[in-house]
């Protein structure tokens, strides 16, 4: 049941992803993005992080995406449409895919992959999965904790300083 | 065979809540004209059915029956997407709510947050609909439901931490049980004045409703809509109204457990609570003026931002203090 689960979302992130990458309208590109967010919080919920999951719809559905159309949507998308969407680079772009095949069969190639139940990193392996999470990031990755938030706090000091500049001038 | 009989009885479970809810919502725009008639001594819809009692379905029956107009210049498939966009989420929510002891669809561990992240994709809804009327008031009704929103899910989110903090579960059901002594409303008044704002501006009510401000958009964002798709819109927010409702209820005032001198069925609690919470917020809509974008933008930053930082800082303090 849960490997039917596992191919239809893993299936669909692909196919919207493939969609996305090839629209022309950057509104319906974005749209399916959030489409791929979704598949992707499905792979979490088989994998038993489910707060993870409510995380990446809340965050980067909910919260980025938005942002993301909420800018697009200020531009004119009908001259970006016309626009070539197209910059003739095939050939590298395909020397590039290979070179990446490649290198990910060299690092990935031996390992077995298991159905979503047996996965190791499974975070809910109890039913107090927020629990669980809340201790190990208070105790056991406190440092990295602290060192991501300081460094939010940096990037949001450094994005009000810019986006003032700007106003005073 | 266990597992066919489970998913038949949620399959039931989703069924009752479904149209429950769709009925409620038709019902609660003919609650809200009669309230604010009243408000304003009139007498509100009196003409279909015993004191207008059927209006909502001669509206429903309306809006089926009208033409449903797709703008030549709209994008097609975004168009039609959007009002779909906006009521799922709002039903889909109802499947964590808590409308009694026994009477749920499913329980998650991680209830609350589920709520929150499904209610925050209503907003795409919202800018899908504002981008692909192609129209330029749609377009600024979208802009300022999206600003809004998504600030306004700031504080909502912080304003939810501070009961969290005591109830020690994200479990709709578990944050209910915790609360049989004392409602959390007691201990926390400054999370609730804030949840209470965030849920108004969140469901874009009076004196948040700038999204929909007739007077200077038209309509906002559904303007270019008519018949079924407007009425999804409608559905959409009074659904929503009966969610944050709920999860202020259950948050704040004990869910549907009432005290143990009065006794009645849990469900009959939670029915009293979610009216007296609803006819509030039509009250407001009666009684107070919209804000001007500034203000509202001002109010949340400047105001209730630090105001809910406060309240977690206050109950990280006592609770190491006292529990």
């Amino acid at each position: 049941m849960e490997l039917y689960f596992f191919y239809l979302f893993g299936g669909g992130m692909i196919i919207t992803s493939l969609l996305m990458i090839t629209r022309a309208n950057v509104i319906h590109a974005a749209l399916l993005l959030v489409l791929t967010f979704f598949f992707l919080s499905g792979i979490f919920v088989l994998a038993g992080a489910e707060f993870l999951a409510a995380v990446q719809i809340l965050l980067y559905a909910g919260g980025i995406m938005v942002l993301y159309l909420f800018s697009i949507m200020l531009m004119n998308v009908e001259v970006a449409v016309r626009m070539r969407q197209w910059h003739r680079q095939g050939i590298m772009v395909l020397v590039a895919a290979v070179l990446l095949g490649l290198e990910i069969w060299a690092v990935m190639g031996d390992v077995e992959f298991a159905a979503p139940k047996q996965w190791g990193w499974s975070i809910g392996a109890t039913p107090g999965n927020v629990e669980a999470l809340g201790a190990v990031l208070y105790t056991k990755f406190l440092f990295p904790f602290e060192v991501a938030s300081i460094l939010l706090l940096a990037a949001m000091i450094g994005a009000i300083v810019l986006a003032k500049r700007t106003i005073d001038r | 065979m266990d597992m066919a009989l489970e998913v038949a009885v949620a399959a039931i479970k989703i069924f009752i809540v479904l149209n429950v809810v769709q009925l409620v919502a038709a019902y609660l725009t003919y609650t809200e004209r009669k309230v604010i008639a009243h408000a304003q001594m009139r007498l509100g819809p009196m003409r279909v059915g015993w004191h207008g009692l059927l209006q909502p379905i001669a509206d429903g029956l309306k809006l089926f029956l009208k033409e449903d107009i797709i703008p030549d210049k709209a994008d097609r498939i975004v168009f039609v997407l959007a009002p779909i966009m906006v009521l799922v989420p709002a039903f889909v929510v109802y499947s964590v709510l808590p409308f009694s002891a026994t009477f749920y669809i499913t329980q998650v561990n991680i209830g609350l947050f589920f709520i929150l992240a499904i209610s925050s994709l209503g907003v795409f809804g919202i800018v899908m609909a504002g981008w692909a009327s192609n129209s330029k008031y749609s377009l600024l009704g979208a802009l300022r439901s999206a600003a809004q929103m998504l600030s306004y899910e700031i504080f909502l989110g912080f304003s939810v931490i501070g009961p969290l903090m005591l109830a020690g579960t994200l479990n709709m059901q578990g944050i209910v049980h915790a609360q049989s002594d004392v409602w959390f409303v007691f201990y926390q008044p400054i999370a609730f004045i804030v949840f209470f704002v965030a849920a108004l501006a969140e469901t874009n009510r009076v004196p948040f409703d700038l999204p929909e401000a007739e007077t200077e958009l038209v309509a906002g964002y559904h303007t270019e809509y008519s018949g079924m798709k407007f009425a999804f819109f409608f559905l959409a927010e009074y659904a929503n109204i009966v969610v944050v409702s709920t999860v202020g209820i259950t948050l704040f005032f004990g869910g549907w457990d009432g005290p143990d001198f009065i006794p009645l069925p849990g469900f009959v609690w939670y029915v009293l609570k979610l009216a007296v919470m609803i006819f509030v917020f039509i009250w407001l809509r009666a009684t107070l003026p919209r804000y001007r974008y500034d203000q509202l933008m001002r109010v949340g930053w400047k105001f209730m931002f630090p105001l809910v930082m406060f309240n977690i800082f206050l109950t990280g303090f006592l609770k190491y203090l006292f529990l």
